[in-house]
């Protein structure tokens, strides 16, 4: 097994558990549940898997990457349950067509079930998995990726399916091609494929991935359970350890769903409670939250995380199950500044979910 | 000669045909008589340790005199639910799931709670086939491999059977064919398949043919004890199990899928609730002992849940109300200050351990009997309560019930609310967003008067692929009223009573997952379903 080299550290149960939550709730509503992707994480647990998880700086400039997710139709992801044979399958190929080894395997996002597909594959490759990917979040779209924004090449690009099928995109012509050609064979497949997405080297991971998303997310799973058993609030236990914003408070008085050309969209309304009581806050969605409008004004938006959290569990809502009458509370995190730049807003800002707005963001950048 | 006498007061003689409802819940038995919709007798008896005792007392005082002129029986049981929540009297299921290579690493019984997972799981076996989500197949089936897991089943000395398959809602002919063969190789399996129970989303369908299967022992008891008793009583007529979708099945067929009874006692409360009130929309809060249940009503039916039900750890998808309950009754234990209902409670001991009664706990009753919202017991032993506390509490009831019941209303539209059961008295009699409350004649036995109304159902709910929307929704609807007359509908007068479509746009060929589900009234006794007819789960 390649990449073992790499100095990192032995993620513990407790971790992938935290992990599974806190992507969740970065999954901004969208991205999938990774319940059953955890129920996987745990067999192998028990069967001795032992993930170790490296930062992004110890790849070699050189060494190659493997970014993976599983590609598909969400209702399809509920009768072909992920598997991490089928998830380690496109990056032994990747390796055989390039004839080169990876150093480390890292998810395309953070943000919902893909999260844990790195996790998956290194089960079975023994892989370490980098602390790092390529969305800071969820979105729908390959092309909705720090290294596209980067320009970086898109291919080759490789997809496996649960038979002995494999394909390879030898060459795309840009990054919407590649997402293109990629739906036409999953479709094929029976609409959900494991994927290996064009291999990065170091330094491109050390200059366009988003460093630290798998400790992040870690971290909110981490807060929200030590909340729970102290029998403290979760929602202020995020907000705490993410510097996150509380937007509203109210129930949840209005819900409309499409489903347009594979997407979701729709949007929730959300009348106050308590301090916010009178207003009333427009979530609108498209797979995942994208743009909230306070009393007619637009006050969070993508590529900034707008995240639904039931004000009775703690739970987060995605947008297919939150319904009339929920409790919540409306909490906006920050993404990495790369998505807030002229080229990450063209690929993630408001315009590119068709919000004719221009962005304007809640968590101001940092002085440099 | 002159004519026999006939009854005092019963119209015009022996066809006049009475409803017999009875629920068997964890506290009391309830029964009801019902005769033209109206209620002639109500009965409430305890809940014996050995249930049949209770139904037996239940059914004999409330048909007394009037045996041979009841047109049906109809219970409804916690029986099964009781099994799962304790693991107690479920019998070893061996599991069969056609699929691969899809969902390998995810075997049968693989997201159950360690202990009943022990108690339940047999051999597990994963076979070649299924379905993709546009109907081709994901392989050929694995016909050998079929019959060498139901061999192997057989030889481990086990009977219950649940068969799944990837996608079987949406393309069944590989379940059916290995359920043929499983049949073949071991005749004395009793199969559960998996696409006549549950819905897309694979794991919470097989769990529920893997708690039908491992309830189907104890279902086959019940059912005779029932039916023993039935004669016992001297009535001859029919009788049917309630189910969670608020209809019934012929008891043979619903004891072949007890999973479809597991929730049925709150459904036959909101069923009740609608016929006692002559609502068909509405909030139904039923207001017991130790909890309080919220439902909707849909066009005279319970809403169902949208997603997963966790029973006894065990995540489900498949027909269930959609309920919620909170830890409020008439026995709920409440602080000296009032603030703090629950979720303790002194359940079926209220007669002994409350104030009213006498006895020494502070309970909701005692604090509703003080705000003079029922006169239950002896008001004196709670006049002393100070008017603050009384205060306290009524706040807290607004407060949790109020934000319940708009939970489960759908929409921000006021709507009016029955309560029903034995504690309904706690519910406001303001709510925001409720048009009004409504408390119902009979309404502590709700639940037996629903049991006694309550007509027969199918259901199906697939993915049609390239139908244009009118004729998906025919063929679905030939299906739902095939499954109706197999479960016992007269196919004379079925009605559709709920019809949805999705369009699923991220699937190839124009994909349309539609609902439908018809009602019908019960067949005559005797009557035969045609044949042909779909058998509802087993065949």
């Amino acid at each position: 097994m390649a990449g073992n080299l790499l100095a990192g550290r032995e993620l513990p149960a407790a971790d992938l558990e935290d992990l599974a939550v806190g992507a969740w709730i970065l999954g901004a509503g969208g991205g999938g549940n990774p319940r059953h992707s955890l129920l996987n994480l745990r067999a192998e647990r028990a069967r001795g898997f032992r993930p170790t998880l490296v930062p992004p700086d110890a790849v070699e400039a050189e060494a190659l990457v493997a970014v993976v997710s599983t590609m598909g139709a969400p209702l399809v992801s509920e009768e072909r349950l992920p598997d991490p044979e089928v998830a380690a399958r496109p990056v032994r190929f990747l390796e055989e067509h390039l004839g080169r080894r990876f150093a480390a395997v890292m998810s395309l996002e953070i943000g919902g079930a893909n999260s844990l597909q790195s996790f998956l594959v290194a089960a079975r490759t023994g892989l370490p998995v980098l602390d790092a990917d390529c969305m800071g979040r969820a979105f729908p779209e390959a092309q909705m990726t720090t290294f596209a924004i980067g320009g970086l090449r898109n291919h080759p690009f490789c997809l496996a399916d649960i038979r002995d099928n494999l394909v390879i995109v030898h060459r795309a012509a840009d990054w919407k091609w590649q997402e293109r050609l990629g739906r036409a064979a999953v479709t094929e497949v029976g609409s959900i494929a494991a994927t290996c997405k064009a291999p990065r080297t170091g330094a491109e991971i050390r200059e366009w991935a988003v460093h630290g998303s798998v400790s992040r997310a870690i971290g909110i799973g981490a807060a929200v359970r030590r909340a729970r058993s102290a029998g403290e609030d979760p929602v202020a236990a995020i907000l705490e350890s993410e510097r996150g914003l509380l937007l509203f408070t109210g129930k949840v008085s209005d819900i409309e769903r499409r489903t347009t050309r594979g997407f979701l969209r729709g949007t929730a309304r959300i009348a106050g409670l308590g301090s916010d009581a009178g207003s009333e806050l427009a979530l609108h969605f498209r797979n995942e939250f994208a743009l909230a409008v306070r009393d007619g004004d637009p006050v969070a938006m993508t590529p900034e995380i707008l995240c639904v959290v039931d004000s009775a569990t703690g739970e987060a809502l995605g947008t297919e199950v939150i319904a009339y009458g929920q409790r919540v509370r409306v909490i906006a995190l920050d993404v990495p500044r790369i998505l807030k730049t002229e080229a990450g807003l063209a690929a993630v800002g408001p315009r590119a979910f068709g919000y004719d707005l221009d962005f304007r963001p809640l968590f101001p950048a940092p002085a440099s | 000669m002159p004519p026999p006498a006939r009854p005092p007061g019963e119209g015009p003689g022996r066809e006049v045909r009475f409803d017999l409802g009875v629920d068997v819940g964890g506290t009391h038995t309830d029964a009801a008589l019902l005769r033209d919709g109206e209620v002639r007798r109500a009965v409430k008896k305890s809940t014996s340790p050995e249930v049949t005792g209770g139904v037996r007392r239940a059914l004999r005082e409330a048909a007394a005199g009037r045996e041979a002129r009841i047109r049906r029986v109809v219970i409804g049981t916690t029986h099964f639910t009781n099994a799962v929540l304790t693991g107690e009297g479920l019998a070893r299921v061996g599991a069969v799931r056609v699929g691969l290579p899809a969902s390998a690493s995810l075997p049968p019984f693989c997201d159950w709670p360690p202990e009943l997972a022990d108690r339940v799981r047999g051999p597990v076996f994963q076979v070649e086939g299924g379905a993709e989500c546009d109907g081709r197949e994901i392989t050929p089936l694995d016909e050998e491999a079929v019959a060498e897991a139901g061999r192997r089943i057989r030889e481990a000395g086990i009977r219950e059977i649940a068969l799944s398959a990837v996608f079987a809602p949406i393309e069944g002919s590989h379940e059916a064919r290995a359920a043929a063969i499983l049949a073949e190789v071991h005749p004395e399996a009793r199969l559960t398949e998996s696409r006549q129970l549950g819905r897309i989303g694979l794991l919470g369908r097989e769990n529920a043919g893997l708690l039908n299967a491992a309830l189907g022992p104890l279902a086959e008891r019940v059912a005779k004890a029932f039916t023993q008793a039935l004669r016992e009583s001297g009535i001859e007529a029919p009788l049917f199990l309630a189910r969670n979708d608020g209809a019934v099945a012929e008891v043979s067929t619903a004891a072949r899928t007890p999973v479809l009874s597991l929730s049925s006692g709150p459904t036959n409360s909101m069923i009740g609730a609608a016929h006692l009130s002559g609502r068909r929309d509405a909030v139904v809060v039923d207001a017991g002992g130790t909890t309080t249940d919220i439902g909707c009503l849909r066009a005279g039916f319970p809403r169902e849940a949208p997603r997963e039900v966790e029973i006894g750890g065990v995540r489900t998808l498949f027909r269930m109300p959609d309920l919620l309950s909170l830890a409020i009754g008439g026995g709920s234990r409440v602080s000296a200050d009032g603030a703090a209902v629950g979720p303790g409670s002194v359940g079926f001991r209220l007669t002994e351990a409350a104030l009213v009664f006498g006895g020494s706990t502070r309970t909701a009753t005692d604090l509703a009997v003080a705000a003079g919202r029922t006169r239950i017991g002896d008001p004196a032993a709670v006049r002393e309560t100070p008017p603050a506390t009384v205060r306290r509490f009524t706040e807290v009831l607004e407060e949790r019930l109020g934000e319940a019941v708009d939970r489960m209303k759908p929409d921000a539209r006021e709507m009016p609310l029955l309560a029903v059961g034995g504690a309904a008295f706690l519910v406001p009699s303001r709510i925001p967003g409720i048009s009004g409350v409504e408390p119902l004649p009979h309404g502590a036995v709700a639940n037996a008067v629903g049991a006694a109304i309550a007509r027969v159902s199918g259901e199906t709910d697939r993915v049609f692929h390239g139908l244009d929307r009118e004729e998906a929704f025919r063929q679905a609807t030939g299906q739902a009223e095939r499954r109706a007359i197999a479960a016992g509908a007269d196919p004379a007068g079925l009605e559709v009573v709920e019809r949805e479509d999705l369009p699923l746009a991220y699937l190839p060929g124009d994909a349309r997952r539609v609902r439908v589900r018809v009602v019908g009234e019960a067949a005559p006794a005797g009557a035969v379903p045609p044949a042909g007819a779909e058998r509802p789960a087993v065949s």
